[in-house]
């Protein structure tokens, strides 16, 4: 049974949500504090849920990178371990320099609430695996607007770092992008809610495939 | 010592807090080209020495208080 950290930080607020998602793959979550360090070997991969770490405030994410949790989170990603952030988890990533890009306010400064249709790029450590493969689930963000430099969208996309795009790009990301990942593949970060499609019921059980760690 | 940041967005990056402001201010009959949104920062630092108090100040900066990839900022003392 792998055991999976999940990164609490002030704010966050879909921390059970990933519980749960962890839970319904037969996995072993585990809290993590964002003031307390961790050793990454007690663990075989981390989840950073979404949310809005410390309101958002001076930029989403970027007070939470800077917590000692993260120091550790360092040291885990140096080692190859598994790293999976979710919305504001992936503005956290990205401000914290582990993801390139940034994520900016919407194209139209709203809050956009709706369901999206993604379309699998390119395969990461992580499931889902079918490239081309459609899955439907919701967004709910207002700072979701993927956007790098000209340079680098163009280095991302040689590398095959983009895991994840929009059908109909909502927000108004560079490229369509809803998810991607670092160089090496063992960071992955996407702004709509796997964790919020997990049965029939929810509207998609599509999202429970990105909870698939078949990890070696 | 008492210095402030001022971070701007950068001009190629889209601006979607000044394009609002700018659209409400043309509404009321303002005339104008262009308008920006950033943030100001006052750091006090505790710190007697005006050149490490800035070089702190910069530390900060750098640390994380602005993102090189979307914002440019500009240090003074106050």
């Amino acid at each position: 049974m792998k055991k999976v950290g999940i990164l609490r930080f002030p704010g966050t607020n879909c921390d059970r949500d990933i519980w749960k998602s962890v839970e319904l793959k037969n996995q072993k979550p585990s809290w993590l504090w964002y003031q307390d360090h961790f050793n990454p070997k007690d663990f075989d991969a981390f989840v950073l849920p979404g949310g809005f770490s410390y309101g958002d405030y001076l930029r989403s994410g970027a007070l939470a990178a800077l917590s000692p949790a993260m120091e550790s989170l360092r040291e885990a990603n140096q080692k190859g371990f598994p790293i999976f952030g979710i919305c504001n988890g992936f503005q956290i990533l990205c401000e914290a320099g582990l993801l390139p890009g940034v994520l900016m306010r919407n194209k139209e400064g709203r809050f956009i609430d709706q369901w999206v249709d993604l379309k699998l790029r390119n395969q990461s450590l992580w499931s889902p695996v079918k490239i081309n493969q459609v899955f439907r689930m919701p967004m709910a963000h207002a700072d979701g607007r993927f956007y790098i430099q000209d340079q680098d969208y163009k280095k991302i996309q040689d590398n095959g770092q983009i895991w994840l795009t929009y059908e109909n790009n909502p927000n108004g990301s560079v490229g369509d992008i809803a998810g991607i990942m670092n160089e090496k593949r063992n960071v992955v970060g996407m702004m709509p809610h796997p964790d919020r499609a997990l049965f029939d019921w929810m509207g998609s059980d599509d999202g429970l495939e990105f909870f698939d760690w078949n990890l070696s | 010592m008492k210095f402030a940041l001022k971070i701007l967005p950068k001009t190629e990056v889209l601006d979607t807090q000044g394009r609002a402001v700018q659209k409400t201010l043309m509404s009321h009959g303002f005339k104008l080209t262009d308008c920006h949104v950033g943030k100001y920062l006052v750091l006090e630092i505790e710190e007697k020495s005006r050149e490490k108090a800035r070089e702190q100040a910069i530390a900060m900066a750098e640390k994380g208080l602005y993102n090189p990839l979307i914002e440019t900022y500009q240090l003074e003392e106050i």
